[in-house]
């Protein structure tokens, strides 16, 4: 594989996954807002 | 009946965003277009536009479905009527449930493909079948008046049973369609990572004697080495904001129909683009990794350059995988055909709440009987495609509500987001409630680039020059020879112009007999189409007339 082509897909693979994982962590980190919410995993009973 | 559905967990609903945006092309259609369009300089244009037009066209549809989800809308009918109170807004609104429907119609088709062949990878069909036979099964599979494996009517069987498994989970609600993103998408993830794995660890180990210096690493070499003097064809442009633009599902209005039910002051500015960039890393990062590294390692390169494209999947890849002997091979087929059955899926869904969402809200419909009606309606309008494939009825149904439909409601809703309802607005819809903060340009982008671009994209389809040459057109034109379209651009479409020069240069009698047939069949399907369209503006109007009647807002 030539160099460019490398230094290319691995730079585009390494900033796409990246900024991926970035915005996913940031979700799943992010406290629940207080009730009432738009999910009902915390909900009191279900609807 | 009130719709008064939510969402179970925030991850799952990124994860049924995501799923609705991953489909069959991240893996198919992406690295073909890259390889056709200056190979690793195609990510340029590609993540340029992705930046431009791909994730302000997300935060605009999640943030118009959030603002239309809190009036009681979860369909684009109403939704764009709540942005504005101009009566015809909600007649454009049809093409955010029509495209839906008509997609459907051919796209769980192709899902049925995968589910039928995950079938006869575990079943061990393709064992010991030669290339050609392999790309032949593919050609008896889609003719429903032959049977391969002795079901009669197979591909008929194969299509109810997914529609059959597409409206039970409907049925269940947004609970259905969660559960199945989060069984989906990490299988799919999974799948790809180890068949991305063994494409990139190939080497030339599987070199055939056919194509003794055939090797993997040939194929992703083709297809990052970056051409740069491509960067100035504004084909490779034109081409890169359509690959960003299809593959992130937006102008079909199933985003909306998802955002709507989120409440105002839930974020909607990291949602979406955590949702955008999952799909950008299974394209970019999967889609690239599979297909074409396999393909080169055992077929070589020039075998790649000639046959890259939507076929390789079914024609191609069982017979690849045949080499790795019958345990490995089966795996293998399960888990390509399977990714591809969750990519389809997951999309396949998201396409049928737009219409059970406008039956809740208006007609007081129950999610079972839109679900069922839902199934229904794609099985009639889908059994042409089945029935008629090879007549052209498929490709009419993806030009028209899978490429055009698109286009234009995406285009038609940017201009209402950021000009009439107006960007102040706009943009405080977006930020309300974010967990992060959109860099303040994007308020410039969603107003003046993401329009422009949306427009050069419709342009390009609506005049695209002959042979998509360009740079050869501008040149024609300035030297006052005029514009030449090609047979593929939206003008010559309308009339058929390709076909009728086929029926006009043909002299064998029976081929302009069948020409002339497929002439037939494409107007049928036009006609459908516009029936389809038709009846849910007629069904929006009866809504509309409720509402007034009840003393409702539209």
């Amino acid at each position: 594989m030539n160099t460019t082509a490398l230094i290319i897909m691995v730079s585009t693979m390494l900033l796409v996954a990246s900024i991926n994982a970035y915005f996913f962590v940031k979700v799943w980190r992010t406290p629940p807002r207080p009730e009432p919410d738009s999910f009902d995993e915390n909900d009191d009973e279900p609807r | 009946m009130s719709n008064n559905e939510s969402w179970g967990t925030r991850v799952g609903l990124i994860l049924a965003m995501a799923g609705n945006a991953v489909g069959l092309g991240n893996f198919l259609r992406f690295p073909v277009q890259a390889i056709q369009n200056g190979g690793g300089a195609f990510i340029i244009p590609y993540l340029v536009c992705f930046l431009l037009m791909g994730i302000p066209l997300l935060w605009i549809e999640w943030s118009m479905g959030r603002f239309g989800g809190n009036r009681g809308h979860h369909s684009t009918p109403f939704i764009l009527d709540a942005l504005d109170k101009r009566p015809f807004w909600k007649y454009i609104g049809v093409f955010g449930i029509f495209t839906n429907l008509a997609v459907a119609a051919y796209y769980c088709y192709i899902e049925s493909w995968t589910m039928a062949y995950v079938y006869h990878s575990a079943t061990g069909t393709f064992d010991g079948l030669s290339q050609s036979q392999v790309a032949a099964f593919f050609g008896n599979y889609v003719d429903v008046f032959q049977s391969t494996t002795g079901i009669p009517f197979e591909a008929i069987i194969f299509f109810v049973i997914c529609l059959a498994l597409n409206t039970f989970i409907l049925s269940r609600g947004l609970h259905g369609v969660e559960r199945a993103a989060k069984i989906g998408m990490p299988l799919l993830i999974l799948f790809g990572f180890i068949l991305a794995f063994r494409g990139l660890t190939l080497g030339n180990s599987g070199a055939s004697a056919e194509h003794p210096t055939a090797s993997a690493i040939d194929g992703l070499n083709f297809l990052w080495t970056p051409q740069f003097d491509s960067l100035s064809n504004p084909k490779v442009w034109l081409a890169a904001a359509g690959q960003i633009f299809f593959t992130l599902s937006v102008g079909m209005g199933s985003i909306q129909c998802y955002a709507s039910y989120l409440k105002t002051k839930d974020d909607i500015a990291l949602n979406a683009a955590s949702a955008g960039f999952m799909n950008e890393f299974v394209e970019v990062v999967l889609g690239s990794s599979i297909v074409i590294p396999i393909a080169a390692g055992y077929l070589g390169l020039d075998w790649v350059k000639e046959n890259a494209g939507f076929g390789m999947a079914f024609q191609t890849m069982p017979y690849l995988f045949e080499k790795w002997g019958p345990f490995l091979s089966t795996i293998a087929g399960v888990m390509w055909f399977g990714l591809l059955f969750f990519a389809g899926i997951t999309s396949s869904l998201a396409m049928g709440t737009p219409w059970m969402g406008f039956m809740q809200d208006e007609f007081g419909w129950s999610r079972e009987k839109g679900a069922i009606s839902f199934g229904t309606i794609v099985l009639i309008l889908g059994l042409p495609t089945v029935i008629f494939f090879s007549q052209g009825v498929f490709d009419e149904y993806d030009y028209w509500a899978g490429t055009v439909s698109l286009v234009v409601f995406a285009l038609v809703e940017t201009i209402l987001f950021s000009w009439i309802f107006g960007m102040d607005k706009g943009w405080k819809e977006i930020n309300m409630g974010g967990d992060i903060q959109v860099p303040v340009f994007y308020k410039f982008v969603i107003k003046y680039i993401t329009p422009v671009l949306l427009l050069f994209v419709f342009l390009g389809s609506l005049l695209t020059p002959i042979g998509n040459n360009w740079q050869e057109a501008f040149s024609q034109l300035f030297s006052g020879n005029g514009w030449t379209l090609d047979n593929g651009s939206i003008v010559k479409q309308i009339t058929s112009a390709g076909l009728r020069e086929q029926i006009a240069t043909a002299t064998d009698p029976a081929t302009i007999e069948a020409l002339k047939d497929k002439l037939l069949y494409i107007s049928g399907a036009r006609i459908l189409l516009l029936s389809v369209f038709t009846g849910i503006g007629i069904l929006v109007y009866i809504a509309h007339k409720r509402r007034l009647k009840t003393g409702g807002v539209a």
